[in-house]
């Protein structure tokens, strides 16, 4: 079984090195812009550019984590080379996880009150 | 025929049943975090006494001026080493695969010192927390959430560097060549996926307010 394993291992190729350096150094630019995002929101910083981070903090913050957890899937987890079944296992309770988020969401901020604080349970 | 069975190991599928079993655990996984996070994303905000995560508190009985909780250079820090461990690991599975044992062990290693080093980050983390800042488990809806989200997290990376160490001990006793690639890369795929839940976990958590 071992044997086999290994053959099937072998009958797709992974990225070799460069491949896998081209994304560590893409993953840490990508951390770096996440804190610079943060820090450019928390120290105020005005003129067009630190306002419109300001504004736009959690949006920019979500699209680089997608970013960065789309790019270990694809490379490093192999999804980009390796059989669509396994896509297909990781991607589809990865919808329904973000489905259930939505709704959780939905349903609690939609029974908040004035003050942010909730006024009723949800399901009362 | 031949061709295939050499190809493809004997299952109906024609892949790994290993892969395919740990690619559905990964799938499972991926729901137990998102409402963990979502569950932390709800209380947000919701604490009826400090101490917060952004912001200092005064505590209005004893007048005691309470410091934001979170430090953020450190986190930042940790997050790097954790990226670091994935991209090592994929280094000792390139390495495992070609056969070269050298390349294999110095890069498995230096994934489990990257993941012990993380476990020990979030252990001061935490203990900073409770002693320093005078956040417990159950002081306020913040501390509950928090700590049961990165709690289950740095449980997740304390079985991923034990599963790690234990493939990088049989490495040292030359037990893994590249016909056990496999269970390198199963291991790696763990690995990997607590470090794309530590990067949901990171932003959601440590930088949106």
């Amino acid at each position: 079984m071992s044997d086999m394993s290994a053959t099937h291992t072998e009958g797709h190729s992974h990225p070799g090195w460069q491949l896998y350096v081209t994304i560590a150094i893409i993953l840490f630019a990508l951390t770096a812009m996440e804190v610079g995002a943060y820090e450019i929101a928390e120290r105020g910083m005005t003129g067009t550019f630190g306002t419109f981070v300001s504004q736009m903090v959690v949006e920019i913050l979500l699209v680089l984590s997608a970013a960065k957890f789309a790019l270990v899937a694809m490379f490093y987890m192999h999804l980009k080379q390796d059989h669509k079944l396994f896509s297909g296992l990781f991607v589809f309770p990865l919808l329904l996880a973000i489905f259930v988020v939505l709704v959780l969401f939905g349903l609690f901020f939609y029974n908040r009150g004035q003050n942010g604080i909730w006024n009723m349970p949800p399901w009362s | 025929m031949a061709h295939d069975a050499v190809l493809h190991p004997p299952t109906s599928t024609g892949l790994d049943n290993r892969k395919l079993a740990i690619w559905t655990f990964i799938g499972s996984e991926c729901l137990f975090f998102a409402t963990l996070i979502s569950t932390y994303v709800v209380y947000k905000g919701q604490s009826l006494n400090g101490p917060y995560p952004h912001e200092d508190w005064t505590n209005p009985a004893t007048g005691k001026v309470m410091e934001r909780v979170f430090s953020i250079p450190l986190v930042t820090f940790g997050t790097a080493v954790l990226l670091f461990s994935s991209f090592f690991v994929v280094l000792a599975l390139n390495g495992l695969q070609r056969g070269k044992q050298k390349q294999f062990i110095g890069w498995l290693s230096a994934t489990v010192v990257c993941g012990l080093f993380f476990i020990g980050m979030q252990v001061y983390e935490f203990t900073h927390f409770v002693t320093e800042k005078g956040l417990g488990f159950t002081t306020n809806l913040f501390g509950s959430s928090f700590f049961t989200l990165t709690g289950f997290h740095g449980t997740h990376v304390s079985i991923g560097v034990l599963w790690l160490a234990t493939l990088l001990y049989l490495g040292l006793r030359g037990k893994m060549g590249p016909e056990k690639a496999l269970n390198l890369e199963i291991a790696a795929l763990y690995w990997h996926f607590v470090d794309v839940v530590w990067i949901v976990i990171f932003p959601v958590v440590y930088l949106m307010k």
